[in-house]
Protein backbone atom coordinates (compact mmCIF):
# COMPACT_ATOMS: atom_id res chain seq x y z
CA UNK A 1 0.00 0.00 0.00
CA UNK A 2 1.54 3.25 -1.11
CA UNK A 3 1.51 6.30 1.18
CA UNK A 4 1.55 9.96 0.23
CA UNK A 5 3.32 12.91 1.85
CA UNK A 6 -0.07 14.27 2.90
CA UNK A 7 -1.10 11.03 4.58
CA UNK A 8 2.18 10.88 6.47
CA UNK A 9 1.84 14.51 7.58
CA UNK A 10 -1.66 13.74 8.88
CA UNK A 11 -0.18 10.93 10.95
CA UNK A 12 2.50 13.30 12.27
CA UNK A 13 -0.18 15.80 13.32
CA UNK A 14 -2.24 13.02 14.94
CA UNK A 15 0.78 11.68 16.80
CA UNK A 16 0.44 8.32 15.04
CA UNK A 17 3.48 8.45 12.84
CA UNK A 18 6.10 5.69 12.99
CA UNK A 19 9.62 7.02 12.57
CA UNK A 20 12.93 5.16 12.63
CA UNK A 21 16.46 6.35 12.05
CA UNK A 22 18.11 4.95 8.91
CA UNK A 23 20.17 2.50 10.95
CA UNK A 24 17.13 1.28 12.90
CA UNK A 25 15.17 0.86 9.66
CA UNK A 26 17.88 -1.26 8.04
CA UNK A 27 17.91 -3.53 11.08
CA UNK A 28 14.13 -3.85 10.88
CA UNK A 29 14.30 -4.80 7.19
CA UNK A 30 16.86 -7.48 7.98
CA UNK A 31 14.57 -8.83 10.67
CA UNK A 32 11.16 -8.57 9.02
CA UNK A 33 11.75 -8.00 5.32
CA UNK A 34 11.16 -5.05 3.02
CA UNK A 35 7.39 -5.48 2.61
CA UNK A 36 6.67 -5.55 6.32
CA UNK A 37 9.06 -2.66 7.07
CA UNK A 38 7.43 -0.57 4.33
CA UNK A 39 4.03 -1.23 5.90
CA UNK A 40 5.08 -0.47 9.49
CA UNK A 41 7.27 2.58 9.05
CA UNK A 42 6.26 6.01 7.71
CA UNK A 43 9.45 8.05 7.90
CA UNK A 44 13.17 7.27 8.04
CA UNK A 45 15.57 9.91 9.30
CA UNK A 46 19.09 10.32 7.89
CA UNK A 47 22.00 12.49 8.97
CA UNK A 48 25.45 13.72 8.16
CA UNK A 49 27.96 15.94 9.94
CA UNK A 50 30.88 16.69 7.66
CA UNK A 51 33.15 19.49 6.64
CA UNK A 52 31.34 21.26 3.80
CA UNK A 53 33.48 24.02 2.31
CA UNK A 54 30.85 25.42 0.01
CA UNK A 55 28.95 27.07 2.84
CA UNK A 56 28.37 30.64 3.90
CA UNK A 57 25.91 33.16 5.24
CA UNK A 58 23.91 36.09 3.95
CA UNK A 59 23.71 38.88 6.51
CA UNK A 60 21.91 42.20 6.68
CA UNK A 61 23.39 44.61 9.25
CA UNK A 62 20.76 47.37 9.23
CA UNK A 63 21.67 51.01 8.55
CA UNK A 64 23.89 53.29 10.56
CA UNK A 65 23.22 57.03 10.82
CA UNK A 66 24.45 58.57 8.59
CA UNK A 67 24.18 55.51 6.35
CA UNK A 68 27.02 53.81 4.53
CA UNK A 69 27.10 51.71 1.35
CA UNK A 70 29.60 49.16 2.56
CA UNK A 71 31.82 48.10 -0.30
CA UNK A 72 34.69 46.60 1.65
CA UNK A 73 33.66 44.59 4.70
CA UNK A 74 35.48 42.62 7.39
CA UNK A 75 33.99 40.52 10.18
CA UNK A 76 36.62 39.84 12.86
CA UNK A 77 39.15 40.69 10.14
CA UNK A 78 37.71 38.09 7.74
CA UNK A 79 36.77 39.73 4.43
CA UNK A 80 33.09 39.48 3.49
CA UNK A 81 31.59 40.27 0.11
CA UNK A 82 30.85 43.94 -0.54
CA UNK A 83 29.20 43.70 -3.91
CA UNK A 84 25.58 43.55 -2.75
CA UNK A 85 23.27 46.34 -1.62
CA UNK A 86 24.40 48.85 1.04
CA UNK A 87 24.33 46.69 4.17
CA UNK A 88 23.98 43.17 2.78
CA UNK A 89 26.90 40.80 2.67
CA UNK A 90 27.84 37.19 2.12
CA UNK A 91 30.54 35.60 4.19
CA UNK A 92 32.04 32.36 2.95
CA UNK A 93 33.22 29.59 5.27
CA UNK A 94 36.67 29.27 3.72
CA UNK A 95 37.56 32.99 3.64
CA UNK A 96 40.59 33.45 5.90
CA UNK A 97 41.24 36.10 8.50
CA UNK A 98 43.73 38.77 7.40
CA UNK A 99 45.31 38.66 10.86
CA UNK A 100 45.01 35.02 12.00
CA UNK A 101 45.32 33.12 8.72
CA UNK A 102 44.41 29.44 8.78
CA UNK A 103 43.38 29.58 12.41
CA UNK A 104 40.26 31.65 11.89
CA UNK A 105 37.98 32.10 8.91
CA UNK A 106 34.45 32.75 7.74
CA UNK A 107 33.33 29.47 9.29
CA UNK A 108 34.50 30.71 12.69
CA UNK A 109 32.64 34.01 12.22
CA UNK A 110 29.50 31.97 11.50
CA UNK A 111 29.96 29.77 14.56
CA UNK A 112 30.79 32.74 16.81
CA UNK A 113 27.62 34.50 15.66
CA UNK A 114 25.56 31.37 16.36
CA UNK A 115 27.20 31.14 19.79
CA UNK A 116 26.00 34.68 20.52
CA UNK A 117 29.48 36.21 20.54
CA UNK A 118 30.24 39.82 19.60
CA UNK A 119 31.81 40.18 16.17
CA UNK A 120 33.80 43.21 15.06
CA UNK A 121 32.35 44.74 11.91
CA UNK A 122 34.61 47.03 9.94
CA UNK A 123 33.52 48.52 6.62
CA UNK A 124 34.70 51.11 4.13
CA UNK A 125 32.97 52.96 1.35
CA UNK A 126 33.71 55.54 -1.34
CA UNK A 127 30.73 57.62 -0.17
CA UNK A 128 27.78 58.66 -2.30
CA UNK A 129 25.15 61.38 -2.06
CA UNK A 130 22.68 58.87 -0.66
CA UNK A 131 25.25 57.00 1.50
CA UNK A 132 27.69 59.68 2.66
CA UNK A 133 29.53 57.76 5.39
CA UNK A 134 32.94 56.37 4.42
CA UNK A 135 33.84 54.06 7.26
CA UNK A 136 32.45 52.28 10.26
CA UNK A 137 33.85 50.05 13.03
CA UNK A 138 31.50 48.50 15.56
CA UNK A 139 30.44 45.26 17.21
CA UNK A 140 27.47 43.19 16.09
CA UNK A 141 25.71 40.13 17.48
CA UNK A 142 23.34 37.65 15.84
CA UNK A 143 20.38 39.22 17.67
CA UNK A 144 21.13 42.64 16.15
CA UNK A 145 21.09 41.39 12.59
CA UNK A 146 17.95 41.76 10.52
CA UNK A 147 18.64 38.55 8.64
CA UNK A 148 21.37 35.98 8.99
CA UNK A 149 20.84 32.79 7.07
CA UNK A 150 23.13 30.16 5.73
CA UNK A 151 22.96 29.65 2.03
CA UNK A 152 25.28 26.80 1.19
CA UNK A 153 25.76 26.26 -2.54
CA UNK A 154 27.03 22.70 -2.15
CA UNK A 155 26.28 20.46 0.82
CA UNK A 156 25.38 16.85 1.52
CA UNK A 157 27.41 15.13 -1.19
CA UNK A 158 25.80 11.86 -2.18
CA UNK A 159 29.16 10.11 -2.16
CA UNK A 160 32.80 11.10 -1.93
CA UNK A 161 36.23 9.68 -2.69
CA UNK A 162 38.37 8.05 -0.08
CA UNK A 163 41.86 9.55 -0.12
CA UNK A 164 45.38 8.19 0.12
CA UNK A 165 48.91 9.32 -0.72
CA UNK A 166 51.52 7.35 -2.67
CA UNK A 167 54.22 10.01 -2.48
CA UNK A 168 57.11 10.26 -0.06
CA UNK A 169 55.92 13.35 1.73
CA UNK A 170 53.00 14.19 4.01
CA UNK A 171 50.10 15.84 2.16
CA UNK A 172 47.88 18.38 3.88
CA UNK A 173 44.51 18.31 2.16
CA UNK A 174 40.83 18.91 2.69
CA UNK A 175 40.77 15.14 3.21
CA UNK A 176 42.96 15.60 6.28
CA UNK A 177 46.62 14.76 6.75
CA UNK A 178 47.63 12.01 4.33
CA UNK A 179 50.71 10.10 5.43
CA UNK A 180 53.41 9.13 2.89
CA UNK A 181 53.58 5.79 1.06
CA UNK A 182 49.96 4.85 1.56
CA UNK A 183 50.26 5.49 5.31
CA UNK A 184 46.53 5.99 5.72
CA UNK A 185 43.18 6.29 3.95
CA UNK A 186 40.60 8.90 4.91
CA UNK A 187 36.93 8.95 3.95
CA UNK A 188 34.14 11.38 4.44
CA UNK A 189 30.50 10.36 4.25
CA UNK A 190 28.21 8.87 6.83
CA UNK A 191 27.57 5.90 4.48
CA UNK A 192 24.29 4.15 5.18
CA UNK A 193 23.13 7.08 7.33
CA UNK A 194 23.83 9.65 4.63
CA UNK A 195 20.77 11.43 3.23
CA UNK A 196 21.33 11.09 -0.51
CA UNK A 197 22.58 7.52 -0.33
CA UNK A 198 19.20 6.56 1.11
CA UNK A 199 17.28 8.16 -1.75
CA UNK A 200 19.65 7.42 -4.64
CA UNK A 201 17.07 8.30 -7.31
CA UNK A 202 16.02 11.51 -5.54
CA UNK A 203 12.37 10.51 -5.49
CA UNK A 204 11.61 12.38 -2.28
CA UNK A 205 14.37 15.00 -2.09
CA UNK A 206 14.08 18.00 -4.38
CA UNK A 207 13.59 21.74 -4.37
CA UNK A 208 11.51 22.71 -1.35
CA UNK A 209 12.26 19.64 0.76
CA UNK A 210 12.26 20.62 4.43
CA UNK A 211 15.49 19.59 6.12
CA UNK A 212 17.26 19.80 9.44
CA UNK A 213 20.30 22.05 9.10
CA UNK A 214 22.57 23.09 11.93
CA UNK A 215 19.71 22.67 14.42
CA UNK A 216 17.22 24.75 12.40
CA UNK A 217 14.49 23.75 9.97
CA UNK A 218 15.67 24.75 6.52
CA UNK A 219 15.07 23.84 2.93
CA UNK A 220 16.65 22.45 -0.19
CA UNK A 221 16.89 25.56 -2.35
CA UNK A 222 18.31 24.20 -5.56
CA UNK A 223 20.55 21.55 -7.03
CA UNK A 224 23.96 21.87 -5.41
CA UNK A 225 26.90 23.11 -7.46
CA UNK A 226 28.83 20.31 -9.20
CA UNK A 227 25.63 18.25 -9.04
CA UNK A 228 26.25 15.18 -11.17
CA UNK A 229 23.49 12.95 -12.39
CA UNK A 230 23.19 11.02 -15.61
CA UNK A 231 23.02 7.47 -16.87
CA UNK A 232 26.77 6.95 -16.43
CA UNK A 233 27.04 8.16 -12.86
CA UNK A 234 26.91 4.67 -11.42
CA UNK A 235 29.81 2.69 -12.82
CA UNK A 236 31.07 -0.57 -11.43
CA UNK A 237 28.67 -0.20 -8.50
CA UNK A 238 30.17 3.13 -7.45
CA UNK A 239 28.43 6.48 -7.56
CA UNK A 240 31.21 8.16 -9.49
CA UNK A 241 33.07 10.93 -7.75
CA UNK A 242 30.22 12.61 -5.96
CA UNK A 243 26.79 12.18 -7.47
CA UNK A 244 24.11 14.59 -6.36
CA UNK A 245 24.65 17.61 -4.10
CA UNK A 246 22.24 20.09 -2.53
CA UNK A 247 22.10 23.86 -2.20
CA UNK A 248 20.50 24.44 1.18
CA UNK A 249 19.20 27.34 3.19
CA UNK A 250 18.49 27.79 6.89
CA UNK A 251 18.07 30.50 9.53
CA UNK A 252 21.21 31.00 11.65
CA UNK A 253 19.10 32.43 14.44
CA UNK A 254 17.65 28.96 15.04
CA UNK A 255 20.98 27.13 14.84
CA UNK A 256 23.21 25.73 17.55
CA UNK A 257 26.92 24.94 17.49
CA UNK A 258 25.92 21.47 18.67
CA UNK A 259 25.06 20.86 15.02
CA UNK A 260 27.36 23.23 13.15
CA UNK A 261 31.03 23.80 13.85
CA UNK A 262 33.92 25.78 12.39
CA UNK A 263 37.02 23.83 11.49
CA UNK A 264 40.54 24.49 10.33
CA UNK A 265 42.67 21.97 8.46
CA UNK A 266 46.39 22.29 8.67
CA UNK A 267 47.97 23.95 5.63
CA UNK A 268 44.62 23.83 3.85
CA UNK A 269 42.37 26.38 5.49
CA UNK A 270 39.03 26.77 7.19
CA UNK A 271 35.75 25.04 6.54
CA UNK A 272 32.44 24.41 8.24
CA UNK A 273 31.13 21.15 9.67
CA UNK A 274 27.45 21.27 8.73
CA UNK A 275 24.91 18.99 10.32
CA UNK A 276 22.25 18.03 7.81
CA UNK A 277 19.37 15.64 8.42
CA UNK A 278 16.73 14.73 5.88
CA UNK A 279 13.55 12.78 6.64
CA UNK A 280 12.65 10.31 3.92
CA UNK A 281 9.06 9.09 3.63
CA UNK A 282 8.62 5.36 3.12
CA UNK A 283 6.18 5.91 0.27
CA UNK A 284 6.19 2.31 -0.95
CA UNK A 285 8.22 -0.87 -1.10
CA UNK A 286 10.60 0.54 -3.70
CA UNK A 287 11.47 3.37 -1.31
CA UNK A 288 11.92 0.85 1.49
CA UNK A 289 14.34 -1.10 -0.67
CA UNK A 290 16.47 1.99 -1.21
CA UNK A 291 16.35 2.78 2.50
CA UNK A 292 17.46 -0.74 3.36
CA UNK A 293 20.89 -0.26 1.76
CA UNK A 294 23.81 -1.21 4.01
CA UNK A 295 27.43 -0.11 4.17
CA UNK A 296 28.53 -3.37 2.56
CA UNK A 297 26.55 -2.41 -0.57
CA UNK A 298 27.74 1.19 -0.82
CA UNK A 299 31.04 1.73 -2.55
CA UNK A 300 33.41 4.56 -3.16
CA UNK A 301 36.83 4.71 -4.78
CA UNK A 302 40.23 5.15 -3.20
CA UNK A 303 42.00 8.00 -4.96
CA UNK A 304 45.68 8.93 -4.85
CA UNK A 305 45.83 12.60 -3.83
CA UNK A 306 49.55 12.88 -4.52
CA UNK A 307 48.90 13.29 -8.23
CA UNK A 308 48.37 17.01 -8.76
CA UNK A 309 45.87 16.64 -11.54
CA UNK A 310 42.14 17.01 -12.01
CA UNK A 311 41.81 13.30 -12.74
CA UNK A 312 43.69 11.55 -10.00
CA UNK A 313 44.35 7.83 -10.28
CA UNK A 314 41.81 5.48 -8.75
CA UNK A 315 43.46 2.63 -6.85
CA UNK A 316 40.48 0.44 -6.08
CA UNK A 317 36.84 0.46 -5.16
CA UNK A 318 35.97 -0.07 -1.54
CA UNK A 319 32.80 -0.55 0.46
CA UNK A 320 31.93 1.61 3.44
CA UNK A 321 31.84 -1.53 5.53
CA UNK A 322 35.52 -2.09 4.76
CA UNK A 323 36.38 1.54 5.39
CA UNK A 324 34.57 1.42 8.72
CA UNK A 325 36.46 -1.70 9.79
CA UNK A 326 39.54 0.48 10.38
CA UNK A 327 41.80 -1.25 7.87
CA UNK A 328 41.69 -1.87 4.13
CA UNK A 329 44.02 -3.63 1.78
CA UNK A 330 45.89 -1.48 -0.69
CA UNK A 331 48.51 -2.96 -3.02
CA UNK A 332 48.66 -6.05 -0.84
CA UNK A 333 49.36 -4.01 2.29
CA UNK A 334 47.04 -3.34 5.24
CA UNK A 335 46.40 0.38 5.51
CA UNK A 336 44.58 2.04 8.43
CA UNK A 337 41.47 4.06 7.60
CA UNK A 338 40.13 7.12 9.39
CA UNK A 339 36.84 8.95 9.02
CA UNK A 340 36.66 12.75 8.68
CA UNK A 341 32.91 12.97 9.02
CA UNK A 342 31.47 12.44 12.49
CA UNK A 343 29.29 9.38 12.48
CA UNK A 344 28.45 10.00 16.10
CA UNK A 345 27.02 13.43 15.24
CA UNK A 346 25.24 12.01 12.18
CA UNK A 347 23.50 9.53 14.47
CA UNK A 348 22.63 12.27 16.92
CA UNK A 349 21.09 14.31 14.11
CA UNK A 350 19.03 11.37 12.81
CA UNK A 351 17.83 10.76 16.38
CA UNK A 352 16.97 14.41 17.09
CA UNK A 353 15.12 14.69 13.78
CA UNK A 354 13.19 11.53 14.59
CA UNK A 355 12.11 13.00 17.94
CA UNK A 356 11.07 16.28 16.31
CA UNK A 357 8.83 14.38 13.89
CA UNK A 358 7.38 12.19 16.64
CA UNK A 359 6.52 15.33 18.64
CA UNK A 360 4.77 16.84 15.61
CA UNK A 361 7.33 19.65 15.36
CA UNK A 362 8.63 18.77 11.90
CA UNK A 363 6.40 18.11 8.90
CA UNK A 364 7.54 16.64 5.62
CA UNK A 365 7.49 18.82 2.51
CA UNK A 366 7.03 17.20 -0.85
CA UNK A 367 9.48 18.60 -3.41
CA UNK A 368 8.05 21.53 -5.36
CA UNK A 369 10.27 20.56 -8.23
CA UNK A 370 12.47 17.54 -8.87
CA UNK A 371 16.21 17.93 -9.18
CA UNK A 372 17.61 17.60 -12.72
CA UNK A 373 18.06 14.16 -14.22
CA UNK A 374 20.88 14.96 -16.58
CA UNK A 375 23.81 16.93 -15.31
CA UNK A 376 27.45 16.43 -16.11
CA UNK A 377 30.50 17.66 -14.27
CA UNK A 378 32.19 19.97 -16.74
CA UNK A 379 35.84 20.86 -16.42
CA UNK A 380 37.00 24.44 -16.82
CA UNK A 381 37.99 24.95 -20.42
CA UNK A 382 40.97 27.24 -20.66
CA UNK A 383 40.97 29.51 -23.68
CA UNK A 384 43.83 31.60 -24.85
CA UNK A 385 43.56 35.18 -23.65
CA UNK A 386 45.11 37.81 -25.91
CA UNK B 1 52.34 3.52 49.45
CA UNK B 2 51.73 6.23 46.85
CA UNK B 3 52.98 5.17 43.42
CA UNK B 4 54.16 7.65 40.85
CA UNK B 5 54.32 7.37 37.12
CA UNK B 6 56.80 9.05 34.79
CA UNK B 7 57.46 8.77 31.10
CA UNK B 8 61.00 8.98 29.90
CA UNK B 9 63.23 8.71 26.87
CA UNK B 10 66.43 6.76 27.42
CA UNK B 11 69.48 6.89 25.18
CA UNK B 12 71.81 3.92 25.48
CA UNK B 13 75.42 4.25 24.37
CA UNK B 14 76.43 1.43 21.95
CA UNK B 15 78.47 -0.43 24.58
CA UNK B 16 75.45 -0.65 26.89
CA UNK B 17 72.90 -2.14 24.54
CA UNK B 18 73.86 -5.68 25.60
CA UNK B 19 73.37 -5.01 29.34
CA UNK B 20 70.10 -6.01 31.05
CA UNK B 21 69.48 -2.53 32.37
CA UNK B 22 65.69 -2.69 32.31
CA UNK B 23 65.84 -5.97 34.22
CA UNK B 24 67.81 -4.30 37.01
CA UNK B 25 65.32 -1.43 37.14
CA UNK B 26 62.53 -3.91 37.66
CA UNK B 27 64.34 -6.28 39.99
CA UNK B 28 66.38 -3.93 42.16
CA UNK B 29 64.06 -0.93 42.31
CA UNK B 30 60.67 -2.60 41.99
CA UNK B 31 59.66 -0.38 39.06
CA UNK B 32 56.85 -1.34 36.75
CA UNK B 33 58.18 -0.90 33.28
CA UNK B 34 56.01 -0.34 30.22
CA UNK B 35 57.90 0.03 26.95
CA UNK B 36 56.19 2.43 24.54
CA UNK B 37 58.74 2.64 21.78
CA UNK B 38 62.12 1.03 21.34
CA UNK B 39 64.93 1.10 18.83
CA UNK B 40 67.80 -1.04 19.95
CA UNK B 41 70.36 -2.80 17.80
CA UNK B 42 73.59 -4.44 18.99
CA UNK B 43 76.55 -2.07 18.95
CA UNK B 44 74.50 0.91 17.94
CA UNK B 45 73.06 3.74 19.97
CA UNK B 46 69.69 2.61 21.40
CA UNK B 47 66.58 4.59 22.13
CA UNK B 48 63.83 3.53 24.47
CA UNK B 49 60.68 5.28 25.50
CA UNK B 50 58.97 3.88 28.57
CA UNK B 51 56.64 4.54 31.39
CA UNK B 52 57.95 3.80 34.90
CA UNK B 53 55.76 3.31 37.89
CA UNK B 54 56.95 2.96 41.46
CA UNK B 55 57.46 4.81 44.71
CA UNK B 56 59.07 8.25 44.48
CA UNK B 57 62.12 6.89 46.28
CA UNK B 58 62.56 3.95 43.96
CA UNK B 59 62.07 6.11 40.86
CA UNK B 60 64.80 8.42 42.10
CA UNK B 61 67.14 5.50 42.82
CA UNK B 62 66.37 3.94 39.46
CA UNK B 63 67.19 7.19 37.66
CA UNK B 64 70.46 7.44 39.62
CA UNK B 65 71.25 3.88 38.52
CA UNK B 66 70.69 4.89 34.87
CA UNK B 67 73.07 7.83 35.33
CA UNK B 68 75.70 5.58 36.91
CA UNK B 69 75.43 3.24 33.93
CA UNK B 70 76.00 6.07 31.48
CA UNK B 71 72.44 5.93 30.16
CA UNK B 72 71.20 9.38 29.28
CA UNK B 73 67.54 10.07 29.85
CA UNK B 74 65.00 12.79 29.48
CA UNK B 75 61.80 12.86 31.50
CA UNK B 76 58.79 13.98 29.58
CA UNK B 77 57.61 17.37 30.52
CA UNK B 78 54.75 17.31 28.08
CA UNK B 79 51.51 15.51 27.59
CA UNK B 80 48.62 15.77 25.18
CA UNK B 81 45.29 17.07 26.38
CA UNK B 82 42.05 16.18 24.67
CA UNK B 83 39.46 18.93 25.09
CA UNK B 84 36.45 16.68 24.80
CA UNK B 85 33.97 19.56 24.85
CA UNK B 86 35.43 20.84 21.57
CA UNK B 87 35.58 17.39 19.96
CA UNK B 88 32.98 16.25 17.42
CA UNK B 89 34.43 12.74 17.16
CA UNK B 90 35.17 13.10 13.45
CA UNK B 91 38.24 10.86 13.56
CA UNK B 92 40.73 13.11 11.71
CA UNK B 93 43.29 12.71 14.51
CA UNK B 94 43.16 8.92 14.28
CA UNK B 95 44.46 9.21 10.70
CA UNK B 96 47.85 10.41 11.92
CA UNK B 97 48.26 8.81 15.35
CA UNK B 98 51.25 6.45 14.97
CA UNK B 99 50.69 4.46 18.18
CA UNK B 100 46.89 4.14 17.94
CA UNK B 101 46.58 5.95 21.26
CA UNK B 102 43.77 7.80 19.51
CA UNK B 103 41.24 5.45 18.02
CA UNK B 104 37.55 5.23 17.23
CA UNK B 105 35.25 3.10 19.32
CA UNK B 106 33.54 1.27 16.49
CA UNK B 107 30.22 0.82 18.24
CA UNK B 108 29.67 4.32 19.52
CA UNK B 109 31.94 5.98 16.94
CA UNK B 110 33.37 7.97 19.77
CA UNK B 111 37.01 8.96 19.97
CA UNK B 112 38.98 7.19 22.68
CA UNK B 113 42.33 8.38 23.96
CA UNK B 114 44.63 5.91 25.68
CA UNK B 115 47.22 8.17 27.33
CA UNK B 116 49.51 5.27 28.13
CA UNK B 117 50.06 4.63 24.41
CA UNK B 118 50.65 8.29 23.55
CA UNK B 119 54.10 9.04 22.14
CA UNK B 120 53.53 12.80 22.42
CA UNK B 121 54.46 13.23 18.77
CA UNK B 122 51.93 16.07 18.54
CA UNK B 123 50.70 15.08 15.07
CA UNK B 124 47.12 15.07 16.37
CA UNK B 125 47.44 18.65 17.58
CA UNK B 126 47.91 19.81 14.01
CA UNK B 127 45.56 17.30 12.44
CA UNK B 128 42.55 18.18 14.62
CA UNK B 129 40.31 20.59 12.69
CA UNK B 130 38.56 21.73 15.86
CA UNK B 131 41.58 22.59 17.96
CA UNK B 132 40.56 19.96 20.48
CA UNK B 133 44.07 18.54 21.00
CA UNK B 134 46.64 20.53 22.92
CA UNK B 135 50.16 20.08 24.21
CA UNK B 136 50.48 20.66 27.91
CA UNK B 137 53.98 21.49 29.09
CA UNK B 138 54.88 21.06 32.74
CA UNK B 139 58.21 21.18 34.47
Amino acid sequence: MAKTFDEINEKIKDGKVVVLTAEEFKDLVEEKGVAQAAKEVDVVTTGTFSPMCSSGAFINFGHSDPPIRMNRIWLNDVPAYGGLAAVDTYIGATELSETQGFEYGGAHVIQDLIDGKKIKLRAESYGTDCYPRKEITTYITLDDLNQAYLFNPRNAYQNYNAATNSSDRILYTYMGTLLPQYGNVTYCTSGELSPLLNDPELRTIGIGTRIFIGGAQGYVAWEGTQFVRNKEVIRDGVIQYSGATLAVIGDMKQMSSRFIRAASYEKYGTTLFVGVGIPIPVLDEDMAKFLAVRNRDIYTQVVDYSVPSRSRPVLRKVSYEELRSGMIELNGKKVPTAPLSSLRKAREIAQVLKEMILKGEFLLQEPIQKLPEDRRFNPLKEREVK
Amino acid sequence: MQLQKIKLFMYFPPEKTDKPITYRLVKDYDLMFNILQAQIQPNKKGRLMAELEGTAENIEKGLQYLKDQGVQYRIFNKNIIWHEEKCVHCGACTAVCPSRALSMDRNEWKLTFDHSKCLICELCVKACPLNAMDVNIFL
